[in-house]
C-alpha cells in the first residue's frame, strides 16, 4: 500500500497573529511557521501504519512556494519516505489544491491519502472532502481511529455528541483529528537521514491542473474586542451580580 | 436566486441549527426550499415545512440516507434541483458532505460565515477567530456551511409550505456504516445550551468533574471542557469548547479552572456573559470575562453548588 500525506505551512499555532494595517490580511513577516498540527498528526498515522507492516511507501506533499520545502523536511525527519513539493503561490483555494493532489493521487497510484482535518490559517476544513469526491473516493473524516482490515480502512470519526466508525474501500481519503494519535519529534539522526531524501519539485502546470478560484477576499477585520469585566469577592457577590445585574440565571 | 438549506437531523426530529441555517438563507434573499434526506424522517420534514420563510420541503426518505453517509448525501444534492445558494449548519454533518458538494459543483465552499453581506458575499472567521475575512464569491453556486451560534434561530411554527417527495436513490459501495456511539446524557446538548459550565487542566481529574456536575444541575446547564483537560484524559473530546471542539455562544459561559488559550477563546467569545472561576489571577480567561473570581476552585464550586 502506497500513502500520500499532504503538509500544509502555517503559522506557528503559538504565534498570536495581527491584522495588517491596510486590511489585506495578516501580518506574517517574521512569523514562526510551522507544519499545520492537524497534518502533523497525519505523517504520524502514516508512518505507524507502515510501522505496523501494511504500508510500503509514505510520501509527503506540500503545495506553495518554496520555503514549503521545510515543512516536507520536517515529514521526512519523522519518518516519511520521499517528498513532492508542487511549487506554486501561497493561498491556493481548497478546491485547487484538492485538484493538485487528485494529479499526484493519479501519478503515484495511491491507495491512502491522509490530511489534516483542517488548517489552523484559514480554517476551511475542506480539502479532504473535496479530494475525495472528485476523485471518486469514500472519506473517513475527522478521524480519531484508523484500521487496516482485509484491504478495507476501519475509520472511528469524532461527531457532534460521539463517534461514529464506517468502513471504506481503497482507495481512501482520511482528515485527521486531534486525539488520533501523539505525533513524536524527530531525531537528530533521522533529521540527519531527512536531508538525504528525494524531494521532486513540480508545478500545476506539469500537473495539468487550473489553480483559479471563484472565491476573493475582500477584507481581513480583527474582531471586535471584548474588554475584561469586574473582579468579584465572593460566591455571594457573583450570585448576586449574576441575578440582578447580568440577569442570567 | 433560488436557495437550498439541507436540514440536520436525526430521522426524528429536526436539529435546532437548521433553524439558524434558515435564517442566514433568509438573510441572502427570500424563498428557501429545504432537504431533508434521511430514512422514516417524514416527521422532520412536517417540522421544516412549518418554518416560515420555507417555500417548499424536498424529502428524500429511504435507507441509503439514514446515515448521512456524504457519498450518498453528496451525490443527492448535486441532483436535487438547480440553485444559486446552498447552505448547511457547520456541524460534524454539515462538514462532512458539502465539501464533496461544492467539489462535485466545481465551486469554492465558503466554511461558518457569520454574516451576510450581500448575495455574494460573506463574513467567516479565519485564525481560530482572531480575524474576521470577508469574501466574495463569483461563482455560479454559493456553496456555504454556517455558523450556527451566530444567527437566531427561526421561529418553528407558522408555516405549512408544501412537502415534495424525491424519488432520487442515490447507492453506493465505497462506504458503509458501522456503528455509533452517541454520550447520552439528561443535559443540553453544548452548542443548544443557554447555561455552560466548562473546566479546564485546573479541574486536576475527571473525577473532579462532579464537582461541575453539581453546579450544573443547579442551573440546568450544559458541560464543557477545554482542549488540555480534553487532552489530560479528564473527560471525553465530545465535551471540547475551542477552535478543535465546539464553538458554543450561550447566555452564561463558566469557566472554572480554564487559563483562557487562544483556541478555547475562539469557541466561546461569543458568549453574552462569561464567568472566570480561578486561583491564578493573571491567567488570559480573566480578560475576557465580565465576572472574575479569583479562588480555589475546589472552595468556590461546592459553595456554588450550595447556595444556587
Amino acid at each position: 500500500m502506497k500513502i500520500l500525506v499532504a503538509v500544509k505551512r502555517v503559522v506557528d499555532a503559538n504565534v498570536k497573529v495581527r491584522v495588517k494595517a491596510d486590511n489585506s490580511g495578516v501580518e506574517l513577516a517574521n512569523a514562526k511557521m510551522a507544519i499545520n498540527p492537524f497534518c502533523e498528526i497525519a505523517v504520524e498515522e502514516a508512518i505507524r501504519i507502515k510501522e505496523k507492516g501494511q504500508a510500503d511507501e509514505v510520501i509527503v506533499v506540500s503545495i506553495g512556494e518554496k520555503a514549503c520545502q521545510e515543512q516536507i523536511r520536517t515529514a521526512l525527519a519523522l519518518g516519511a519516505d520521499r517528498g513532492i513539493h508542487v511549487e506554486t503561490e501561497d493561498g491556493l483555494q481548497p478546491l485547487a489544491v484538492a485538484k493538485l493532489l487528485r494529479a499526484i493521487v493519479q501519478r503515484e497510484h495511491i491507495d491512502l491519502v491522509l490530511v489534516g482535518k483542517l488548517s489552523i490559517d484559514t480554517d476551511n476544513n475542506q480539502v479532504g472532502q473535496m479530494l475525495a469526491a472528485i476523485s471518486g473516493m469514500p472519506q473517513g473524516t475527522f478521524a480519531c481511529g484508523v484500521e487496516v482490515q482485509d484491504g478495507k480502512l476501519k475509520v472511528v470519526r469524532e461527531i457532534d455528541g460521539g463517534e461514529q466508525t464506517v468502513l471504506l474501500t481503497l482507495p481512501a481519503v482520511v482528515s485527521t483529528d486531534l486525539r488520533l494519535n501523539e505525533p513524536r519529534y524527530a531525531s537528530l539522526p533521522n533529521i540527519m537521514k531527512a536531508k538525504k531524501k528525494p524531494i521532486d519539485t513540480v508545478t500545476p502546470t506539469d500537473l495539468g491542473v487550473d489553480v483559479q478560484s471563484g472565491l476573493r477576499t475582500v477584507s481581513v477585520e480583527a474582531p471586535p474586542v471584548r474588554t475584561a469585566g469586574i473582579k468579584v469577592g465572593s460566591v455571594d457577590e457573583l450570585i448576586a451580580r449574576l441575578k440582578t445585574e447580568a440577569k442570567v440565571i | 436566486m433560488s436557495i437550498l438549506v439541507i436540514a440536520e437531523h436525526d430521522n426524528a426530529s429536526l436539529k435546532p441549527a437548521t433553524l439558524s441555517t434558515i435564517t442566514a438563507a433568509l438573510a441572502i434573499g427570500p424563498g428557501v426550499d429545504v432537504l431533508v434526506a434521511g430514512a422514516s424522517c417524514a416527521g422532520v420534514a412536517a417540522a421544516a415545512a412549518s418554518v416560515p420563510g420555507v417555500s417548499k420541503v424536498l424529502l428524500a426518505d429511504n435507507a441509503v440516507y439514514a446515515n448521512q453517509l456524504p457519498e450518498s448525501v453528496a451525490a443527492l444534492v448535486v441532483e436535487c434541483g438547480s440553485y444559486t445558494h446552498i447552505l448547511t449548519a457547520a456541524t460534524t454533518t454539515g462538514k462532512n458532505f458539502l465539501p464533496r458538494v461544492a467539489a462535485l459543483l466545481d465551486v469554492a465552499q465558503i466554511s461558518d460565515i457569520i454574516a451576510v453581506k450581500s448575495s455574494d458575499t460573506f463574513v467567516r472567521p479565519i485564525y481560530a477567530g482572531n480575524a474576521l475575512a470577508t469574501v466574495q464569491s463569483s461563482d455560479a453556486v454559493k456553496v456555504i456551511t454556517v455558523r450556527t451560534t451566530a444567527f437566531a434561530e427561526a421561529a418553528s411554527a407558522g408555516n405549512a409550505a408544501p412537502v415534495e417527495t424525491l424519488a432520487i436513490v442515490k447507492e453506493q459501495s465505497l462506504s458503509t456504516f458501522a456503528g455509533q456511539q452517541l454520550s447520552v446524557s439528561e443535559r443540553p446538548e453544548l452548542t443548544a445550551a443557554s447555561i455552560i459550565v466548562s473546566g479546564g487542566r485546573g479541574m486536576q481529574s475527571g473525577e473532579n468533574f462532579k464537582l461541575i456536575e453539581k453546579v450544573a444541575d443547579k442551573l440546568g446547564a450544559a458541560i464543557g471542557a477545554s482542549r488540555a483537560a480534553v487532552d489530560a484524559g479528564f473527560v471525553p473530546n465530545d465535551m471540547q469548547v475551542g477552535q478543535t471542539g465546539k464553538i458554543v455562544a450561550p447566555e452564561l459561559y463558566i469557566a472554572v479552572g480554564i487559563s483562557g488559550a487562544i483556541q478555547h477563546l475562539a469557541g466561546m467569545k461569543d458568549s453574552k456573559v462569561i464567568v472566570a472561576i480561578n486561583k491564578d489571577a493573571e491567567a488570559p480567561i480573566f480578560q475576557v470575562a465580565d465576572y472574575g473570581l479569583v479562588d480555589d476552585l475546589f472552595k468556590v464550586l461546592p459553595e456554588l453548588a450550595e447556595k444556587l
